[in-house]
């Protein structure tokens, strides 16, 4: 390889795959985001830490186009997206999968046709051909075919964020946003999602985006860890650095500590 | 001093004459802020039933939901309006000697006014309800961020169907009613009051002009679309929890049942005033 076609691919493997920079996002008075920076290489999972309010959900809704910044940009692949509306929001779209925290699974529809969903309405595949692909992705989520037929009101949490992730990796997406995806299962059912999350998106070799306040884990899915506090990054670094990360606020929130720089607002 | 009074006090000493206007300024802003959201609530929604991808599969469920499933309670509803019609205006009329116009007044009364006006507020309560309860679950359980992330634009996938089927059901159903009303006075023109059969079909029929069924189904459309619109915005803009989506349907059943009966006042003025 030549040294110029070496620098090009040095210099493209750079651009992270998704990068947020100074953004803002305020509802009224209420400054949510007060300029978030972050960003993520290509195959590596960010796991953002920090306690409810402190704006984690805000800030994937805002990548995903759910909710537009007020100031600051959005890039992936070095393009930016902050404000991609109509065809270019569709196309970036297929790019990501999101594992939302409760599920939200479409009540209406049986098993099957949540996962095959973006299949069918997104990229207009037939319906037999998008089925097939269902079914294969909720075996690759360790559950059996008879599942595809029965609808969400009728499993279990575990197996509802089991369908969920299935959705999320249906269209084989490049980038994966997980939200709070242990959240409110047994420690067991728990390790088994993190199990499945580390199989399923390295398998796809995507990049993953999640945010949670389950430090077992984001220890166990972790490349890098983020903390966000007040609307803002206090702290990133290798998942593997967290417990000696010098930061006092990180310190505070993985002992699970009350006393600390960060006060409770009762 | 007890603390009460200098609490009161204290209350006393912060009034200003300011704040009530401030309490007026926001209640109209308030107002106006909601009215425009609205407006381009519909806008965005009208724009939606015209522009592709149309989800057919949905448009026909919508179909059946609000006109066929709501052929029963619209068919109860004008059936007995056209009955107690005919009683009222019978015992009414006849004081001046006028019993003869029963049928007249039944078949105007129904076409124009009584089967569009309350098979739209029944609609309100039966498909506005639900509408505004399911698409407020949907958001609050975040089904609608769902679709978003899933490349489906929720406006095009939840809205555009209803307000479509809203649109077009209301006005077959409304000529439905129109038929069961007249009929409905006919049983008790001819089995109560002693009306011929032939004489009392020959008035139904001897006053009544085209416009009258036409402008019943224009309001029938109008009222559909109003029905539909106020059961999606109020849905679409639930707040967190069961108390969000209880509130979110219970403004949908009002504020459409509102709009239809001032609705009602301008379209009628505008078909009939001055003729």
């Amino acid at each position: 390889m030549s040294a110029a076609k070496a620098a090009a691919v040095t210099a493209k493997s750079a651009v992270p795959k998704l990068e947020l920079k100074g953004v803002y996002k305020s509802f009224g008075a209420n400054k949510v985001l007060r300029g978030v920076d972050i960003s993520v290489q290509k195959g590596k999972s960010l796991v953002v830490i920090g306690g409810s309010g402190t704006g984690k959900s805000v800030m994937i809704k805002c990548v995903l186009g759910i909710l537009y910044p007020d100031a600051g940009s959005i890039t992936v692949d070095g393009q930016d997206t902050t404000h991609a509306k109509g065809a270019h929001r569709d196309e970036l779209m297929r790019k990501f999968g999101m594992l939302f925290q409760g599920g939200a699974l479409f009540d209406s529809l049986p098993v099957w046709e949540n996962v095959a969903f973006g299949l069918i309405q997104g990229r207009k595949m037939d319906r037999k051909q998008a089925r097939e692909i269902a079914i294969e992705k909720l075996n690759a989520v360790g559950l059996p075919a008879r599942v595809g037929n029965l609808y969400p009101a009728e499993l279990s949490g575990g197996m509802q964020k089991r369908v969920g992730l299935a959705r999320a990796i249906a269209s084989n997406p490049e980038i994966i946003f997980f939200d709070e995806p242990t959240t409110g299962l047994d420690p067991i059912m728990a390790d088994v999602i993190n199990d499945l999350i580390i199989e399923t998106s390295k398998g796809l070799g995507a990049t993953t985006l999640s945010i949670t306040h389950d430090m077992a884990s984001a220890r166990k899915i972790a490349d890098d860890i983020a903390m966000i506090y007040k609307g803002q990054i206090i702290w990133h670094g290798n998942a593997k650095d967290i417990d000696h990360s010098g930061n006092l606020y990180v310190e505070q929130f993985i002992k699970g500590s009350a006393t600390g720089p960060i006060k409770m607002e009762l | 001093m007890s603390i009460a009074d200098e609490q009161k006090q204290e209350v006393i000493h912060h009034w200003s004459p300011l704040d009530g206007l401030q309490k007026l300024g926001h209640t109209f802003l308030n107002f106006f802020s909601g009215a425009g959201r609205l407006f381009l609530f519909a806008m965005q929604s009208i724009y939606h039933c015209f522009s592709p991808p149309f989800f057919g599969r949905l448009l026909i469920r919508q179909l059946l939901d609000i006109g066929y499933y709501s052929l029963p309670v619209v068919g109860m509803t004008t059936l007995f309006t056209g009955m107690v019609l005919a009683l009222q205006s019978y015992t009414g009329f006849s004081r001046f000697s006028a019993e003869g116009a029963v049928a007249t007044v039944v078949v105007l009364s129904v076409t124009r006014e009584l089967a569009p006006v309350l098979a739209g507020l029944m609609v309100a309560g039966r498909i506005g309800a639900s509408i505004a309860a399911e698409i407020g679950t949907m958001r609050v359980t975040e089904q609608i961020d769902a679709l978003t992330t899933l490349s489906t634009n929720p406006f095009k996938y939840l809205v555009a169907p209803r307000i479509l089927a809203g649109t077009l059901m209301l006005p077959a159903l409304v000529l439905i009613g129109d038929v069961i009303g007249v009929f409905g006075g006919y049983l008790v023109g001819v089995y109560k009051l002693g009306f011929g059969p032939e004489n009392y079909l020959h008035k139904t029929w001897e006053y009544l002009t085209a416009t009258d069924v036409t402008s019943g189904l224009w309001k029938a459309a109008a009222f559909g679309f109003i029905v539909t619109l106020m059961g999606c915005y109020n849905g679409y803009h639930s707040q967190r929890g069961a108390q969000g989506v209880g509130a979110a349907t219970t403004n949908a059943v009002v504020s459409a049942s509102i709009l239809i009966l001032v609705v009602n006042y301008f379209l009628t003025q505008f078909f009939f005033a001055g003729k």
